[in-house]
């Protein structure tokens, strides 16, 4: 009886165990929303809706509640985490700048929104990931030019932007139906990081100042170095958006019609909800998730692999990989993918070529220098997983009695061999018998 | 004859008088003939020689364990031990990738094998002969078993040059000898170890066939000459010196079928031989410094033919135009042919190693890597009264009496030792190639005056002419004797002499064994000190480190230390290392040694290029263990400078002045070696009454306390803090 019931525990349990994020299923599934306010919860409910409607489990705390906590036992309990608290100067519970740190260092997807008010956490969290808010606490970014028209905004704080990162993998496959309202607070990108990306920037004619106070010394954001929304994916895959704006999420932007001054054109809804979604498919690995398994390397003809190689040895090197649909593992296909044989710098590089099923091969001659080889794949694209394989293995000399064993050109010294051989024996055989 | 050996031997092997004394008893009581008698002795004195050998080397078992001492030790076990795994053939063409990462070496290639494959003979043997012994107990017994077997050598070395009591008494004597048990103790698991025997049988070999002119002797002496080849670099000296003493021998018109047959037998067997053995390949064709035998071989065939030439004709003068051109031709041709393969590189120029040796400066100023091991350093004064004690008063004694008695043998011993002799003054490791011919030479000397004195002691004052008459072997010798006996108080002088003698030899014995037992017989990974009430204190921490990284590091894990250790690192922790004590490629040292004396940020780089995962460094800091790192640590700058000229010593110096505290360079403060080993040190105390922070190697306060580190974390530190490991931390997730 006891075994059934375990039995029955253990079969309630798969579907929530299944679902738990794993290399093989990288999509997050359990996602912790910190809010300033439970408010928030219906004034973006668009955004949170979608969230849910894919598939995930959205949990959501007050961020100074005093339960919270993101492991227990050493287990993360999220696989993804949404602040949007942006005026929450500290948060409950366990949860402090170095544990959401911690969580992003383990793998996990964090989303960030600062907003007007925002609180030095939130610049600290974003600090860390690269991302440098406007030191001014006062200041928005304010365009002229690229505004939206609206009643209620003066200032011209309400902007528009279309001015998105190129790349389908981030953004869809679909181009953006609508430009993107946006009013919030300019950052820039810490040039000592090469791992942040602007994916939405400001126009040519935006900058970040108080729009109440009159502006008395230049404005230290401006232009298009200012950035609105920008993406961190760290070396551990562990991918981040840090939004300068809270509002892009809200269900007021999506629905909202944009007509942006001096433009003839009224988009009947804003680009925000396209944005926002595709972000967060992006965001919690439902897009460009790359694995590589079944890395194979042996001697063309055989196909045991060695634990070592000699020199000019001819080898077949195949990977493959696999991209991740969301649902499913589908072959990835490209013809840049590259192989080194490295030994502090490429001996070998190779293009790898694919059959469609996303398997890689290709095969090389092994250099004439011996030494411990890497096959190496550093597979770095745009909004893609880095892929980055290296195996080891080492490449011997010849042994002593792997050289051929006569050389045509050394005829003449055997021979020289021999005769003498021969003529010191008829030699021996004279001076000993013949007096 | 018997007496006068026992004389000479009493004072050497003093606590064996008794033995000796009740073994003869014994013999009278058989009433053997004084010859049979003498053999007895004889055997009797070499057989407790022999043993004696193999127990005065014992002194590291017992005090601390079977171990294998220091640094290439290490190596060579690790070689002996895949050697009796895997077989001859794997271990003839072993590439290892283990060492040198990531280029690795080819071990088969670049090693002696002569020492592994001695160990793995007896080893096999004694398996056969069903001894389960494990091949550590081998490996740390070799040498002292080679120690035994040398004396064994010495003793009929000594008797071919001289007499059977001066081969006695060198065997007693280079039994014991400090400059080659520090070779050869037990655990010194070492080349020397098996080659100063294959070096001294191969001299004895050549001498008896030089003696003989016999064919067999000749080739004995070459086989000899390949297992010396096959053990040691230290070859090349056999390959020099026999070609000049031969040249010795020609110019002094000492030239004879003899002295041709030996030394082109030997030559020519020998050279085919050793090309046998993959290191040294066709460097006898090949290389500079094995030219000089090649040139004495042609200069004997030439010999040879004007010999004949001049045998056919009987004009002198017709012989005399002949001769010129002969000789003219000759010369002229060897020059020619020396010069071209100079010019085309057929023949390589001399290595450094080489001219290190005959200039004592050149390694200084040129290769930094082979003047920074401290045994390539010039040897003080004092290691020569250390290793030699009163050898080096008997030594010109014994010049004397070679020079008195002339011989092809005595030739060579004098040359053999003047010229090791000077060796022995341009590097310390070399004492140990002299110390055979400064045994032999102070035994000739011994052995010479004691029976000269003894002759004295027991003539009848009247009948003292007829015992000259009967005096055996030194005519010469005894006719000065003779001359003299008008003296007064000649008897009782030389009683006292013979008193005085044996009083040095006793002193000699005693200071043997305080050597043996104080200064040779320290492993080196162990270490012992004595503690603030007089007990011994052991510092096991090195074996504690390379265990540590055996149990919890990556099996595939690389670890970059300084070269000293690698070896040790491979042998005793199993894991990759970046250099070891093979240092074949400069650049690989000096790019370690860069990472060593770069910031921290810089190294990391270097360290990314290279794979490294754990750094290990040597620090004696709170110990006051004088060899380490950082005391090493200007020959990194300098090895790492001599490549990269970007690091400079005078970055790290402060007026010429080497510092590690407030007033050090604020490079030195920085540098990852000054990072890694005074990391957290600041906040330990050391000694009572000093500041925290006190460096007790270097005795001062160190100049930067608060060392934080980037990117590395410390990930073990052995219970005295001698060594230290650390890790390398992965490039920064979200940058």
């Amino acid at each position: 009886m006891a075994v059934l019931r375990l039995i029955a525990a253990l079969l309630m349990l798969s579907p929530i165990l299944s679902l738990a994020f794993s290399p093989e299923n990288p999509t997050n599934q359990r996602i912790l929303v910190l809010l300033d306010d439970l408010a928030i919860k219906s004034s973006h409910s668009i955004f949170f809706k979608s969230l849910t409607d894919r598939g995930y489990n959205l949990d959501f705390k007050l961020a100074d509640d005093p339960k919270l906590s993101l492991q227990r036992y050493g287990q993360y309990l999220y696989d993804g985490l949404i602040i949007f608290a942006p005026s929450a100067e500290r948060l409950g519970g366990a949860l402090d700048l170095p544990a959401v740190l911690d969580f992003v260092d383990s793998g996990h997807d964090l989303i960030l929104a600062a907003d007007t008010t925002t609180s030095d956490l939130i610049r600290d969290i974003a600090a860390e990931c690269g991302v440098d808010f406007d030191e001014d606490p006062e200041a928005l970014v304010i365009d002229h030019t690229s505004y939206a028209i609206s009643k209620t905004d003066t200032g011209h704080t309400l902007i528009v932007s279309d001015n998105v990162i190129d790349s389908k993998v981030i953004l869809g496959e679909k181009k953006l139906e609508a430009p993107v309202l946006f009013q919030g607070i300019a950052h820039s990108l810490n040039p000592a990081n090469s791992l942040v990306l602007k994916v939405l920037s400001a126009s040519p004619s935006a900058y970040s100042a108080n729009p109440k106070a009159e502006i008395s010394n230049p404005p230290a954001l401006i232009g298009s170095s200012i950035s609105l929304v920008s993406v961190v994916q760290g070396r551990n895959n562990a991918r981040i958006v840090i939004s300068g704006s809270l509002d892009l999420f809200s269900n007021k932007f999506m629905k909202s019609a944009v007509k942006t001054f001096g433009s003839s054109v009224e988009h009947g809804k804003s680009g925000n909800e396209q944005f926002v979604s595709e972000l967060s498919k992006w965001v919690f690995h439902e897009r460009g998730h790359l694995k590589a398994v079944n890395v194979q390397h042996h001697k063309i003809g055989e196909t045991v692999e060695p634990a070592t190689y000699r020199i000019t040895d001819y080898l077949e090197y195949s990977v493959e990989i696999f991209e991740w649909t969301g649902k499913d593992w589908k072959p990835y296909v490209a013809d840049d993918v590259q192989v080194q044989f490295y030994m502090m710098s490429p001996y070998v590089l190779k293009t790898l070529s694919h059959n469609n099923k996303g398997l890689y091969s290709t095969s090389f001659q092994v250099p004439d220098v011996y030494g411990v080889f890497q096959f190496k794949i550093e597979y770095r694209r745009l909004g893609y997983t880095s892929l980055s394989l290296s195996k080891q293995i080492p490449v011997r000399p010849f042994r002593h009695n792997e050289y051929e064993r006569f050389i045509i050109s050394a005829y003449p010294y055997y021979g020289g061999a021999f005769s003498m051989m021969a003529g010191f024996f008829i030699f021996g055989l004279v001076f000993l018998y013949h007096k | 004859m018997t007496g006068k050996t026992d004389v000479a031997l009493n004072s050497v092997m003093a606590p064996l008088t008794l033995k000796m004394e009740s073994l003869q008893l014994s013999m009278k009581n058989f009433r053997l003939k004084t010859k049979q008698q003498e053999l007895l002795l004889r055997i009797g004195v070499l057989c407790l020689v022999y043993v004696l050998a193999f127990i005065t080397r014992l002194f590291s078992v017992l005090r601390y364990e079977s171990m294998i001492h220091e640094f290439d030790p290490y190596f060579n076990y690790r070689t002996t031990l895949y050697l009796t795994e895997k077989g001859f053939y794997d271990f003839w063409n072993w590439f290892d990738y283990e060492s040198w990462y990531p280029l690795g070496r080819i071990i088969g290639g670049t090693l002696y094998p002569g020492l592994m494959v001695t160990a793995a003979l007896i080893y096999w043997t004694l398996r056969l002969l069903s001894f389960a012994v494990h091949i550590r107990e081998v490996c740390v017994l070799t040498a002292p078993f080679f120690a035994s077997n040398t004396t064994i050598v010495a003793y009929f070395f000594g008797k071919e040059l001289w007499d059977s009591g001066a081969g006695l008494v060198a065997a007693a004597l280079i039994a014991i000898c400090p400059g080659y048990i520090s070779r050869s103790v037990a655990g010194s698991y070492d080349n020397e170890g098996v080659a100063i025997f294959a070096l001294l049988m191969t001299f004895y070999l050549f001498v008896k066939a030089v003696n003989t002119g016999s064919l067999a002797w000749s080739v004995a002496s070459a086989f000899g000459y390949f297992y010396m080849v096959s053990a040691w670099g230290g070859y090349i000296f056999i390959i020099n010196l026999i070609p000049i003493y031969v040249l010795v021998l020609l110019v002094t018109g000492r030239y004879s079928l003899r002295l041709y047959i030996a030394y082109n037998c030997m030559y020519i067997l020998g050279m085919l031989l050793a090309m046998q053995i993959r290191f040294v390949g066709f460097q006898h064709v090949q290389s500079g410094e094995h030219m000089a035998a090649m040139g004495v071989f042609f200069l004997m065939q030439v010999f040879y033919f004007v010999d004949w030439v001049k045998h056919q004709l009987d004009d002198p003068k017709l012989f005399q135009a002949f001769l010129k051109i002969t000789v003219t031709g000759a010369v002229g041709a060897g020059g020619l042919a020396l010069g071209l393969g100079m010019a085309s590189g057929y023949i390589s120029p001399w290595t450094g190693r080489f001219y290190s040796l005959l200039d004592p400066t050149y390694a200084k100023d040129h290769i930094p890597i082979i003047a920074s091991v401290s045994e390539h350093q010039p040897t003080a004064w004092s290691s020569f009264m250390f290793d030699f004690h009163i050898l080096l008063i008997f030594f010109p004694a014994g010049l004397y009496f070679c020079f008195r008695r002339l011989t092809d043998a005595t030739i060579f011993i004098v040359l053999y030792g003047l010229t090791s002799l000077y060796f022995a003054g341009v590097m310390v490791r070399l004492i140990l190639v002299a110390t055979p011919a400064v045994c032999l030479i102070s035994a000739i000397a011994v052995s010479a005056s004691v029976k000269n004195l003894a002759v004295l002691v027991r003539s009848k004052p009247k009948a003292a002419s007829s015992v000259v008459s009967k005096g055996s072997s030194s005519l010469k010798a005894s006719a000065k004797i003779s001359v003299d006996q008008s003296l007064p108080f000649q008897r009782r002088g030389a009683g006292i002499l013979i008193l005085g003698i044996l009083y040095l030899l006793t002193s000699y014995v005693t200071h043997c064994t305080w050597v043996t037992s104080e200064a040779y017989s320290s492993p080196s990974i162990v270490l012992a000190a004595r503690g603030a009430h007089g007990d011994r204190v052991i510092f096991d921490d090195y074996r504690e480190a390379y265990f540590w990284l055996r149990q919890n590091t990556p099996p595939d894990a690389k670890v970059m230390s300084w070269w000293d250790y690698g070896y040790q690192i491979t042998a005793m922790g199993n894991r990759t290392v970046i250099v070891d004590n093979n240092t074949w490629n400069n650049t690989h040292i000096a790019t370690v040694g860069r990472a060593m004396s770069s910031y921290e940020h810089e190294a990391y780089e270097i360290m990314q290029s290279l794979d490294v995962d754990y750094v290990l460094v040597v620090f004696g800091g709170v110990t006051g263990y004088s060899s380490d790192d950082i005391n090493k640590f200007l020959w990194m700058v300098r090895i790492g400078g001599g490549v990269f000229p970007v690091i400079k010593e005078s970055d790290y110096l402060v007026n010429g002045e080497y510092r590690v505290d407030k007033g050090a360079a604020p490079k030195m403060l920085n540098c990852l070696m000054y990072k890694l080993c005074y990391h957290r040190f600041g906040e330990l105390s050391t000694e009572y009454g000093r500041p925290p922070g006190w460096d007790r190697a270097r005795g001062v306060e160190i100049g930067n306390k608060n060392v934080k580190l980037e990117f590395l974390e410390e990930a073990f530190t052995t219970s005295n803090w001698i060594v230290r490991i650390y890790k390398v931390k992965p490039p920064v997730n979200r940058w």
